[in-house]
């Protein structure tokens, strides 16, 4: 009984390695024809590199604009991500402790919105913000993803709210707080893990959307990474190598940082999704 | 005096914790939503600044689109099978790495890899295998299935993207059910052992209806993403060969977009939202009816 256990442990192993085989051969391929000159990847993609083609990288760094639709990324995603964090916990606490009529319904609304698909949006979107001169604005692009944000945000906070003990911010007010300063001091910093979770769930859809930048931001200088690595791809079609390398220099930021910080990422997806 | 103060700060507090967030939800979801549906009764075309009502015109015309329904009907067959193989694969993943095998955490991080990337390069990756590595391998190996390139062909197409959708969420979903599974207490399962359940029965007796709430969570999740995909079928196909490919998001974005019917594309993109709407409440409102406490 003990060894037949053992040998389906062992064959579990086995099939588990082959399924994850394919998952990662791709990335694999990507990245060794990515150093490959053209006619290598044509006539073998399987092989490994002779050498080491530079001036993939070269090229895809230059004609990519690299620098500047990473850092447009950067910040996009960044002051999103804050804003949202921030702001959608001080609803959800607010909301919690002042359940009205008023805010309950608004709460509801909020998560019934949830289910709205961002095509039935983005026409009216593209028409409203584009009279009102405010495409083309990296802040117009975060102020928008605050908008789709926060519902989700909102919703996941008020659960974790409900969780903390009123007496623990009766404390601080009778200890001379103001309810701001309750909020910052004390309620904020409990939220620590719940705001962890928005973060990476957070990070991950607005690092990668494509579809909203597309539709906001149409100077080529305000480019995120995602539309900066599918315009290259559209117009640039000479040859293989320098594609390749775009694809690897746009997946290496995310990579890198899931290399060191997956155990937290595949925690936050799943907090996020037992909510 | 007191009072008023009172009613003031009380206010501002409102203001200062809510205000941001119903801002700008009213402003990008809201208000855009609304006037959408104000659009649909109008002809606008994109550039002139004004537009006229023309009554349920656009909705007629959405119901004549052929090519809406074809793309509709593509994406219903679409979702059908990303939502089965995805869901498939993900509980089988989930299972065998919550058994206590040594590396599962390895496991777990690599089948969750795909996730990390956006569907733009996704699809580019997937275009290279599909257009240049399977066919050189096919060639080479005298493997007829793969001797042509699957993109170019507009029966085989489809399949890519299926393919592509599994192996992007396939790892996602498996996260979740991760979760779920380790949320089913181990005791009542060694107490259906002593009672001489094998594994089978625990499965579908137990584990299963246990972990109803995980499949309602990835199965609505893989609904949802799936009407409303549109990078990775942009990247991978652009709707080709032929149009075979063009999945109703897309659809949508072609009409208004580069068409410049715009008051038509927002009507279909509104019936999109109504039958998405009515199909995932319908999927919560039945798996919760399933729902049992442990």
């Amino acid at each position: 009984m003990q060894r037949f256990k053992k040998q389906t442990s062992w064959l579990t192993v086995i099939g588990l390695s082959v399924i994850l085989f394919v998952f990662i051969v791709p990335f694999v391929l990507l990245l060794f024809n990515s150093v490959k000159a053209n006619k290598d990847i044509t006539s073998s993609p399987l092989n490994l590199p002779k050498g080491f083609v530079f001036s993939n990288y070269t090229i895809a760094l230059d004609k990519m604009n690299y620098f500047h639709a990473f850092a447009n990324s950067v910040i996009i995603t960044l002051f999103s991500v804050l804003f949202i964090s921030l702001f959608a916990a001080m609803t959800a606490h607010y909301f919690v402790r002042h359940n009205t009529k008023f805010n309950q319904y608004t709460f509801l609304l909020m998560v019934a919105s949830m289910i709205i698909p961002f095509q039935a949006i983005m026409i009216p979107l593209v028409k409203i913000y584009g009279s009102l001169n405010m495409l083309n604005n990296k802040w117009a692009l975060i102020f928008m993803y605050i908008g789709f944000g926060c519902s989700l945000a909102i919703f996941i906070y008020h659960g974790f709210v409900k969780s903390i003990p009123k007496e623990l911010e009766e404390a601080a007010m009778i200890d001379g707080c103001t309810p701001t300063q309750t909020f910052f001091r004390i309620v904020f910093p409990v939220l620590m893990p719940t705001t962890a979770t928005i973060t990476i769930l957070n990070v991950l859809w607005i690092w990668n959307d494509f579809l909203l930048p597309s539709l906001v931001l149409v100077d080529p200088l305000q480019r995120t990474l995602p539309l900066s690595t599918f315009n290259f791809y559209g117009t640039y079609t000479v040859d293989y190598g320098p594609l390749m390398a775009s694809l690897v220099l746009s997946i290496f930021p995310v990579v890198i940082i899931y290399l060191f910080a997956q155990k937290y990422i595949i925690q936050g997806v799943m907090q996020g999704s037992v909510k | 005096m007191v009072t008023d103060k009172g009613v003031w700060s009380r206010l501002r507090l409102r203001l200062l914790f809510t205000g941001p967030t119903l801002f700008a939800f009213v402003a990008v979801m809201i208000v855009p939503f609304l006037y959408g549906i104000y659009l649909t009764f109008t002809n606008w075309d994109g550039i002139s600044t004004t537009q006229s009502l023309v009554g349920f015109q656009n909705y007629g015309s959405v119901f004549k689109d052929a090519e809406f329904w074809k793309s509709f009907g593509l994406t219903l067959k679409y979702v059908l099978f990303t939502v089965v193989f995805i869901n498939v694969l993900a509980f089988l993943l989930a299972y065998l790495l919550t058994k206590g095998l040594k590396g599962q955490s390895f496991f777990r991080a690599g089948f969750f890899l795909p996730n990390l990337l956006g569907g733009i390069v996704l699809g580019f990756i997937w275009q290279f295998i599909f257009n240049n590595v399977l066919v050189f391998l096919g060639q080479k190996m005298g493997i007829g299935l793969f001797s042509t390139s699957w993109l170019s062909d507009p029966n085989r197409a489809f399949w890519t993207l299926v393919i592509v959708a599994v192996w992007q969420y396939a790892g996602y979903m498996m996260v979740i059910y991760v979760a779920g599974l380790t949320g089913v207490p181990g005791d009542i399962l060694e107490a259906a052992s002593i009672d001489g359940a094998n594994g089978w029965l625990k499965m579908t007796r137990m584990t299963i209806p246990l972990m109803v709430p995980s499949f309602i969570v990835c199965i609505f999740l893989s609904l949802q993403r799936g009407f409303m995909v549109y990078d990775v079928n942009l990247a991978l196909t652009k709707g080709g060969p032929f149009k075979s490919t063009e999945l109703v998001s897309m659809h949508v974005y072609q009409k208004a977009f580069l068409s410049r019917d715009y008051g038509v594309g927002q009507a279909e993109a509104l019936v999109l939202f109504l039958i998405v709407a009515v199909i995932t409440l319908l999927q919560v409102y039945f798996s919760k009816k399933m729902e049992v406490e442990a």
